[in-house]
């Protein structure tokens, strides 16, 4: 553990963070653009030319604005909610692998903050802690409506982590690894895991919609019955975290679905060209966020075109659709590896 | 019982088939549908530079008209105010004094003539109440958004025009209008 290993480090951590919540900031206003173009509109443009300074002027209108913490609320989890939301959504990015590496002065620097041997368990546990933050801040405010919502967000969560953890059980057989690093390269000369396991692609691609709280299993926002969930009481900044946390919620969930599935940072017959590595690594990089900013892209497009569950249809959906069929899936998962001895 | 349009239906409560049962073909259909009005044109039209064209019957913002010779038509006689449904105008009436003939047309005139715009309901019935031809509603302006309600009640220096435009060109002369026409007797008012 050298100091140059410390430094090395330290700088990704910046980068990534730095990238993560700005591609989350503006998130929000290609939320409201691409919104608009979906409904014939042209969405906000009068902020900066093409509207492209919105996310900073609602930046500062919600830091401006009054905070309110009501007067039946527990005021240190009323806080401690929206922090714990912002904070596990930003802890994910750590063991994603952002590229191969790079050689600068002969030392290999590998563009990633952590490969934990044991990177997929960590990303689950820390995603199935961010619905505590939905949890304390719904319970915080003690308003019935922000109960319901953060009941509803729990259960939703709970019920879709079981089907998302079995559909990559059948991942992890086919690799034989749990470290996201290792799957990447993986895919990296083979076939992406897409085509091997697109059943449980397409199970992983439903839960990671079900885990962000996005159309169409918002339930635990849902403003025509519940006001406005677990965030019903919250104002300003706090509120802001929460809006936030979920678009770096979407961001991760973006860059796991690009990294499990489409290979990362693995771009098809780039060895063939014969670059150099730095080349290699700045290229692999660019496609892996090409890839997760169409995710981003393929959260909202849906956003758009699908209406809510009702609540009865999302446990059944989860419960009785979803785990069946991520059960088949290993089975069948089990039978090719046995048939073809990969 | 036999139906008398011929257009009711038996109710079914049909079973989903398996494709229907699926639902990902039907979100498939409805995410090439939203696909396909991303790139279409869009139908937004950025008011404060642009205006949208107003039809040519278009009742909006009043103006108090002139005569050939520059001088007020209104007599204030008070028929619009009391035919005004919402109650907007009032007005106060004076003596037109010798050497003011240029001014105002006939011996008596409004001193005061207030339009609360907030209370307006742009009917149009002052326009057809009028018998001097004074008061129309162009059709191509709006009252203007303001910060104080006070500046919504327009007196004779936002009401009455600059100089005499021939009706039909009213305010920066703008295509005919249908304010000419009124429906109830007068006919086509054809003024110079």
């Amino acid at each position: 553990m050298d100091f140059t290993f410390l430094i090395d480090k330290t700088i990704l951590v910046a980068i990534i963070f730095a990238i993560s919540l700005g591609i989350a900031a503006y998130s929000t206003y290609f939320e409201r653009k691409f919104a608009g173009f979906f409904q014939d509109r042209i969405g906000p443009d009068r902020a900066g030319p093409f509207g492209i300074l919105q996310p900073i002027a609602d930046g500062v209108k919600l830091v401006m604005k009054e905070e309110i913490i009501p007067a039946g609320a527990n005021p240190f989890l009323f806080i401690a909610g929206p922090s714990l939301s912002m904070l596990t959504a930003c802890m994910t990015t750590a063991v994603l692998p952002w590229g191969s590496y790079l050689e600068i002065g002969g030392r290999k620097i590998p563009l990633q903050v952590a490969d934990v041997n044991i990177g997929i368990l960590y990303v689950f546990g820390v995603v199935s802690l961010g619905v505590y933050g939905l949890m304390i801040g719904g319970w915080a405010s003690n308003n019935k409506f922000s109960l319901l919502g953060a009941i509803r967000a729990a259960s939703q969560n709970i019920s879709y982590e079981i089907a998302m953890g079995l559909s990559i059980i059948a991942l992890v057989m086919m690799s034989g690894t749990l470290s996201i690093g290792t799957i990447v390269e993986q895919q990296q000369n083979s076939y992406w895991y897409v085509v091997l396991q697109p059943l449980g692609f397409l199970i992983f691609l439903i839960c990671s919609f079900a885990e962000t709280n996005r159309t169409p299993f918002d339930l635990p926002e849902c403003e025509a019955e519940l006001v406005g969930g677990y965030h019903t009481e919250y104002s300003s900044m706090k509120l802001g975290f929460y809006l936030f946390a979920e678009y770096t919620n979407m961001f991760v969930s973006s860059a796991v679905m690009s990294a499990l599935y489409f290979g990362g940072y693995s771009v098809p017959f780039i060895s063939a060209l014969h670059l150099d590595q730095n080349l290699v690594a700045i290229i692999g990089t660019l496609a892996f966020f090409g890839k997760i900013l169409f995710f981003i892209f393929f959260f909202m497009w849906v956003r758009w075109t699908i209406p809510r569950f009702r609540y009865d249809q999302l446990m059944k959906l989860g419960w009785q659709i979803l785990i069946p069929l991520s059960i088949i899936n290993i089975v069948l998962t089990g039978i090719f590896i046995l048939v073809f001895d990969k | 019982m036999e139906s008398l349009s011929g257009r009711s239906k038996q109710v079914v409560n049909k079973e989903l088939t398996f494709k229907e049962r699926i639902y990902l073909p039907a979100i498939l259909g409805g995410m090439w549908i939203t696909l396909k009005h991303f790139f279409m044109k869009k139908t937004t039209i950025k008011y404060p530079e642009v205006k949208r064209e107003f039809a040519e019957s278009y009742r909006g913002l009043h103006v108090l008209k002139k005569d050939e010779n520059g001088a007020e038509r209104c007599t204030a006689c008070g028929l619009c105010a009391l035919t005004c449904p919402a109650e907007a105008i009032t007005m106060t009436a004076a003596e037109r004094k010798n050497g003011e003939e240029g001014l105002f047309r006939e011996e008596k005139y409004a001193a005061v003539y207030e339009i609360n715009m907030l209370r307006c309901i742009f009917c149009g019935l002052c326009e057809e109440a009028c018998p001097k031809e004074a008061i129309f509603l162009t059709n191509e302006e709006l009252t203007p958004a303001n910060y104080d309600r006070g500046d919504f009640i327009y007196g004779k220096d936002k009401l009455v025009e600059p100089q005499h435009h021939p009706i039909g060109k009213i305010r920066g002369g703008g295509p005919l209008n249908q304010r000419n026409y009124h429906p109830y007797g007068k006919g086509l008012v054809t003024l110079s």
